[in-house]
């Protein structure tokens, strides 16, 4: 404690960095076969099950989810939360499917907690019941993300759905009572995206401190619909300025997020904030990903959990070095002067829009096929929808995996 | 979130970190922000956290989804917040621990902002 006070702490240079930065100076950490040194994996997504009482029509579990439907047990869970959390992750979140289907949540919860993660369930409420709720909090759970979706098939009844209205205020009410802080996501697409309004004055009512307007991305079963789902520019205008109206009058009640889609974008996110960078998603059967949809990407099979530890495959593994960094990148992303900025984009897109994984994310307007995005955004502006009746929303249900993944 | 989209929520964790840190810079360069006055008594807020991380040497606040990484002047401060000692005595400790006399505005100015993120509440 020699080493002075430090920087002025009212320089602004010297105030915490985010997210982001949090991997610089991790010192002590192997090096992996590229000679490369990541952070450890700061944030560990447990998707427990791809169970679901739901079958929202843009979910993001895998198409083919019912293939993979062996779950880890109780004990390899808590192997993965033990090994992960010795390399440095911090937050856990605990997801789906519905999490709330495996019984033993309480108790993977409970040993997350004790080993020091943040632990976070990300649930769509069912299940959530107040028993379940007193048992989670005893275990040390730090907060709930509450989801809408609407509970029935017609996408269209989303918000006039009573029972569904229902089941999030009495859940609300359970999160309330427990002090949890109160996260609301809401996805939004083209079918309700005219009724943000709506959505705003419920997260008020139900007393949320945070609302996340998540804009539908593209990706597994909302690609499946995106025709249906894509909304149009004047859409995804009109309701940024109705949450930045919410933001001026409440904002300090509320935190409004709202996550501009990427086909409406000129440049790409920054995937997962840098492929095997931060992120460590645990797949039910315990195959460890990237990123929750990587697995549709070509190439060798990422490693299971099953077989190897959270050490080996984060530092070792083929499938975590692959896109890590800019060593892969071809043009125009390879003399990019904005790489660092987003990497590239998401390696999931590029693959389902150009049939290359290495490929610009195409939602860059330097991507030679930035086109193909054009394309399918001019279709929404042109109101050129799907007539339901020659092709109606897929929702996502065990069947209608099989049939997509052809092992009908 | 069953049904949502982690990357989607991913993309929101990180805008509410800029956001943090947007407001960061705002209210660094404005004057504004007052120091904390050497009566007060802090403590790290709901739903923030504070842990020591030892594969990151440094000590972090958690909160819902989201983690930001202290430096050293910062975390050793906020590990003396404990909703028990004023700041006077926390600037107090803080000069013994660092051997360095005169932290007193430094460390007040910091806990000011602290208070404006909502990191620390007051007793």
């Amino acid at each position: 404690m020699s080493a002075g006070y430090g920087a002025p702490p009212s320089d602004p240079g010297a105030l915490p960095g985010p997210l982001a930065d949090a991997t610089a100076g991790s010192t002590a950490l192997p090096r992996t076969r590229t000679g490369e040194r990541p952070g450890p994996p700061l944030w560990l997504l447990a998707e427990l099950t791809y169970r679901c009482p739901l079958h929202c029509a843009f979910c993001y579990n895998p198409v083919d989810f019912a293939r993979h439907e062996d779950e880890l047990d109780t004990d390899g869970w808590l192997r993965v939360l033990r090994e992960a959390r010795a390399l440095g992750s911090v937050q856990c979140g605990f997801s789906g499917g519905e999490p709330m289907l495996r019984d033993d949540l309480e108790t993977l919860v409970g040993e997350a907690h004790r080993l020091g993660y943040y632990t976070n369930l990300l649930t769509s409420g069912v299940g959530l019941t107040e028993a379940r709720a007193d048992a989670l909090r005893e275990a040390g759970l730090d907060h709930v993300q509450l989801s809408f979706q609407d509970s029935t098939r017609e996408a269209n009844d989303f918000l006039s759905h009573t029972r569904t209205f229902d089941l999030k205020r009495r859940v609300a009410e359970i999160i309330k009572a427990r002090e949890w802080p109160m996260v609301l996501n809401c996805v939004i697409h083209r079918l309700n995206i005219d009724y943000v309004d709506r959505i705003i004055e419920m997260a008020l009512e139900l007393g949320a401190e945070y609302l996340e307007l998540a804009n539908t991305q593209f990706y597994s079963w909302a690609e499946v619909n995106r025709a249906h789902l894509m909304p149009s520019r004047d859409q995804v205008r009109a309701a940024e300025a109705t949450a930045n109206r919410y933001r001026e009058r409440h904002g300090e009640r509320l935190r409004i997020i709202f996550v501009v889609p990427d086909y409406h974008a000129t440049r790409p996110k920054k995937c997962m904030n840098g492929w095997g960078n931060v992120f460590l998603t645990v797949a039910p059967d315990g195959t460890a990903l990237p990123c929750h949809t990587a697995r549709m990407l070509p190439g060798a099979a990422f490693p299971s959990l099953r077989e190897h530890s959270v050490e080996s495959v984060w530092y070792d593994s083929e499938g975590f070095s692959r896109f890590r960094g800019t060593a892969w990148m071809q043009e125009p992303c390879r003399s990019c002067p904005e790489q660092a900025d987003d990497l590239g984009g998401c390696r999931c897109q590029a693959f389902m829009l150009t049939g290359d994984a290495r490929a610009a994310d195409p939602v860059c307007t330097k991507s030679p096929m930035r086109d193909r995005v054009d394309a399918i955004v001019a279709r929404a502006e042109r109101g050129d929808i799907p007539d339901p009746s020659a092709q109606p929303l897929v929702f996502r249900d065990p069947v209608a995996s099989r049939r997509l993944a052809g092992t009908d | 979130m069953s049904g949502s989209d982690p990357r989607a929520d991913e993309a929101a964790g990180t805008a509410r970190e800029s956001a943090t840190v947007q407001s960061d810079s705002a209210a660094a360069g404005a004057p504004a922000v007052a120091p904390l006055s050497a009566d007060a008594i802090p403590s790290v807020a709901r739903p923030y956290r504070l842990q020591f991380e030892e594969a990151q040497d440094a000590w972090v606040l958690l909160y819902p989804e989201g983690m930001i990484k202290l430096n050293r002047s910062a975390g050793e401060t906020l590990a003396r917040c404990d909703g028990e000692r004023r700041v006077g005595e926390i600037v107090t400790l803080l000069e013994e621990a660092f051997g360095q006399p005169g932290l007193g505005a430094d460390v007040r100015g910091f806990l000011g902002l602290a208070l404006a993120q909502r990191w620390i509440e007051l007793r």
